[in-house]
């Protein structure tokens, strides 16, 4: 039984089809991945489950309650982090929390033992009479976070939480999310950092209004058909040109050097010859792992 | 839609939204500078533009006493810096014509008994018949009307004499509810709430948009009713805050008396604050951002207020689809009230009816206020 | 004289007792793509505020395009240029009516702007969306817009601030494949970021952490060093590590 089901969500703004018949199921304790560039539909999935968007077509259920009809029971067990910060900047730490516990009836000692155990993770605490728009970006999230958590929902939704993070404290927030997870809250999350999947269970590639392509994290980078080969080696503007008129090889300039993608019967030995013409050193030719992105990207060429 | 969710009322959670609401008031300069300084400045500008000196008004003098006092009086009358006289001697027979005509603005009518009257020390009255439709002016006139004779009898009179009683009779044509210059004073209270009211809510729920709280308050279990009483709740109490200085600062400055019950007065104010803030609601759902919230707001309120109640134009005066316009402006009946409570001493027998149209347009604003606040982001 | 693009020796900037850049040395040279990387506080911003003739260092020194940073902010300024993603254009105006703005403030005139517009717009593939509102345009074509009004006066180095950030990934190659080609053509690109699949695409990346320069190198290279599985996972233990050792 999932914990949430969408089925044939549309909706349209104006000519724009923002989300195009999209569907997804999440299991209790799982964390779903929403991934996709600015623009792809996944702020207005998210607001569709939060009933802040009404959608054209199709369904949403949330721990067997649907959306549309019985929001209000829903709203206890939700837990929403808007992709903007959303405290009040004018308040402090503690006063947001406060705020947040109140209208959900977290008060007197068990506010006081929740912001506790919230405490414990954020690292907040010596920041509690801080004014919430003088934090950094990092404890802002944390604390957006803290604020959802605060009544103990069965069902996260995060929308974009760790943009314009820095890398570190995207670790911290994803082991938060762990911890949760473990829990038994279910997690959808919306991030257009590919490499976010592997942190989730599971993770869709939105494009478009579309899923491009649904699995589990682990496979999601094994899906991609080729072969990439990285040339650690300056590249001119001959080289390339001469790289890119060997049949079977698109090369292009990354990075210190370039990137060769081969399709995955073949293999980068079968041009030594043709290469070593062109002035590379086939040993300075290594094979490496695509990443997410050339995932992405083969499957975003593969709809369109 | 978010009418049939006001059944339960969580007290506790409205308690939270109206002091995260106090919070904001306090931490904001500028909504504390809208909500404080403004209403202030506002009583000063307006009141002491009452007082505005007036200069050679044109007035004409109908005089059936034909003495050296009478003259002697006219003759104050034209040197005074304030009063001017007509380009021709007045039509007799028709004076209010002179008045519609615009050849003067008041008419002075001294009659036969003047002389003997000074000489015996006796009673006399001036009759002063003045143009109404400014009200501003006709109060003025008035006031300096009065005090041109005094310096007339002042500068008579030995040291010592009894001085004789000469009244002026005033009659004011076109205007006859022109009552005193406290005329203007009370009318600022019914705008200013309306303004403030209306303006700092629709602030407050522009920002929740524009921070994103909004979202949040609206996936919280709260009912939307219940955000928008533990919204309106704290701007209640500001309100009334403010209506207290201004009454405050009337009374030290402008010695503008407070005849009649003070409970009823925070009777009506309170339904008249309440259809304020619906108004400031409404905007509110009506645009996105702090800015176009606080425009609009103004538009919305300080020019119908100012304009379309009888503040300073009479609404008698006006064309008939200005009238009917005047009649869902709130400030309209709100201003009958605040002068019939001030001023006269009026109670709930003369006022109900205005209590009733009060009444009418809150609940049609709350209605719409509460239909049109968006519990959806697109 | 040299002919590097920066170059930069013990550039300090301390406010108190903060330092929050601390004698950073680095040098870039003509036609580099050079990712300049950190954490939030890391110091990134002040050092880049410095090098455009925006701070005034509290000891070191230093040239850039030629200019000396001390001495010559003005110089520098008019050799540079710089993109934002987040707030160099007006929402409100067409990319034309951006590009004319941007053009007149640094000081081209009528007929070099109209110029430069047409050359750029066709080489970023502009022409279709240059006369629409900008905040009509979708996030990659805004960006490639913002490219093109630092490329208006042409720069000797562009610094860009997370620069494809948010964009999907064939707009962000693409976008890539152009600053490729700028830098071919001799431009020096200085890149921030937090996206670590960004930093990537640069030639060479630095790492700053509490104000100093703890790792520099090529992408490649530099995971092959630490066995690391990708940039972002070197990063983090990187500074992991740091702040263990500091703690």
């Amino acid at each position: 039984m999932s914990f949430v089901t969408v089925t044939g969500l549309t909706k349209s703004y104006g000519a724009v089809r923002a989300v195009d018949d999209f569907s997804f199921e999440v299991k209790q304790g799982e964390i779903y991945a929403l991934v996709g560039p600015d623009g792809a539909g996944k702020t207005t999935i998210i607001r569709t489950l939060c009933n802040l968007v009404r959608s054209d077509k199709g369904s949403a259920f949330i721990d067997g309650l649907d959306v549309s009809r019985q929001f209000e029971a829903i709203k206890s067990r939700l837990g929403y982090m808007p992709q903007t910060f959303s405290l009040y900047p004018d308040l402090s730490v503690e006063e947001n929390l406060r705020f947040y516990g109140g209208i959900h009836g977290v008060v007197g000692k068990r506010f006081r033992d929740k912001t506790e155990v919230l405490y414990g993770f954020s690292n907040l605490k010596p920041f509690a009479s801080r004014r919430a728009g003088k934090l950094s970006g990092g404890m802002k999230q944390k604390l957006a976070l803290s604020c959802a958590l605060i009544y103990d929902p069965k069902l996260l939704l995060l929308d974009e939480p760790t943009t314009g993070v820095d890398p570190l404290s995207r670790q911290q927030f994803w082991k938060i999310l762990l911890d949760l997870k473990r829990q038994g809250v279910t997690i959808i999350v919306s991030t257009p950092y590919m490499d976010e999947v592997a942190r989730a269970d599971r993770a869709c590639f939105v494009f478009e209004g579309r899923k491009l392509v649904e699995d589990r994290s682990e496979t999601l980078s094994n899906r991609f058909d080729g072969r990439l080969y990285f040339l650690d080696m300056a590249p001119s503007v001959k080289l390339v040109d001469g790289l890119n008129d060997l049949p079977g090889i698109d090369a292009r300039r990354f990075g210190s050097g370039l990137h060769l993608y081969l399709a995955r019967e073949d293999a980068i030995e079968n041009y030594s010859a043709m290469l070593t013409a062109l002035g590379v050193d086939t040993t300075d030719v290594k094979e490496i792992r695509p990443n997410l992105e050339d995932c992405f990207i083969q499957f975003m060429e593969q709809t369109s | 839609m978010i009418l049939s969710v006001a059944g339960k009322m969580p007290m506790r959670s409205i308690r939270f939204l109206a002091l995260k609401e106090l919070y904001h008031i306090l931490r904001d300069p500028r909504s504390l500078a809208i909500a404080i300084a403004m209403p202030l400045l506002m009583t000063f500008l307006y009141g002491y533009a009452v007082s505005l000196d007036i200069n050679n008004v044109v007035i004409s003098v109908i005089d059936y006493d034909q003495t050296a006092e009478s003259r002697q009086l006219i003759d104050y009358y034209y040197r005074s810096t304030y009063f001017g006289p007509a380009d021709y001697e007045p039509d007799r027979s028709d004076p209010e014509g002179i008045l519609r005509r615009g050849d003067a603005i008041a008419i002075l009518t001294i009659k036969s008994g003047l002389a003997t009257a000074l000489e015996n020390g006796q009673e006399f009255e001036l009759g002063l018949l003045i143009d109404g439709s400014d009200n501003t002016l006709a109060a003025a006139v008035q006031g300096y009307s009065e005090g041109v004779v005094n310096s007339y009898l002042m500068d008579r009179m030995p040291p010592g004499m009894k001085m004789p009683g000469i009244s002026i009779s005033n009659q004011v044509l076109f205007n006859p509810d022109l009552e005193s210059s406290h005329f203007f004073v009370p009318g600022l209270l019914a705008i200013i709430l309306m303004m403030i009211s209306a303006l700092l809510t629709s602030i407050t729920i522009a920002r929740e948009k524009e921070t994103g709280t909004m979202e949040q308050l609206l996936t919280a279990p709260v009912s939307p009713m219940a955000i928008l009483i533990g919204k309106i709740i704290p701007y209640i109490f500001l309100a009334f805050l403010d209506g207290a200085l201004i009454l405050v600062l009337a009374r030290i400055l402008f010695d503008i008396p407070f005849a009649g019950s003070g409970l009823l007065l925070v009777g009506f104010g309170l339904i008249y604050v309440s259809a304020a803030l619906s108004i400031g609601i409404l905007i509110s759902s009506l645009v996105k951002t702090q800015q176009v919230a606080m425009m609009l707001a103004l538009i919305m309120t300080m020019l119908p207020s100012v304009m379309l109640s009888g503040f300073i134009f009479q609404i008698k005066n006006m064309p008939t689809f200005l009238k009917i316009i005047s009649d869902i402006v709130p400030a309209k009946f709100f201003l009958i009230v605040i002068r019939g409570i001030l001023l006269k001493g009026a109670g709930i027998q003369t006022l109900g009816i205005q209590a009733v149209y009060l009444l009418i347009l809150m609940t049609i604003l709350i209605i719409i206020a509460a239909l049109k606040f968006k519990t959806k982001v697109d | 004289m040299n002919n590097h693009a920066v170059e930069i020796n013990d550039l300090s900037c301390h406010f108190g007792s903060f330092k929050a850049v601390d004698r950073i040395s680095l040098t870039v040279e003509q036609g580099e793509i050079f990712g300049f990387l950190g954490a939030n506080g890391a110091g990134k911003t002040t050092a880049i505020r410095m090098l455009c003739g925006l701070l005034i260092p509290s000891g070191g020194g230093g040239q850039v395009a030629g200019f000396d940073i001390l001495k010559q902010s003005e110089e520098i300024k008019k050799n540079i240029g710089y993109m934002s993603q987040k707030f160099s254009l007006y929402p409100d105006l067409t990319g034309r009516e951006n590009l004319n703005f941007y053009g007149a403030a640094y000081g081209l005139d009528k007929k070099q702007i109209l110029a430069r517009t047409e050359e750029l717009s066709n080489r970023l593939q502009l022409a279709e969306f240059i006369d629409r509102p900008t905040l009509s345009l979708p996030v990659g074509w805004r960006q490639r817009l913002a490219l093109a009004a630092s490329l208006l006066h042409k720069p000797k180095i562009l610094f860009l601030d997370e620069p494809t950030g948010g964009v999907d990934p064939v707009f962000r190659r693409k976008f890539w494949q152009i600053l490729y080609q700028l830098a071919e053509e001799g431009v020096t690109i200085f890149v921030t970021t937090h996206y670590m699949d960004e930093a990537a695409y640069c030639q060479r990346i630095s790492v700053m952490h509490r104000g100093q320069i703890i790792l520099r190198g090529k992408p490649y290279d530099l995971i092959e060093q630490h066995r690391a599985a990708n940039l972002e996972e070197l990063f983090i233990d990187l500074i992991r590590g740091r702040e263990n050792a500091d703690a």
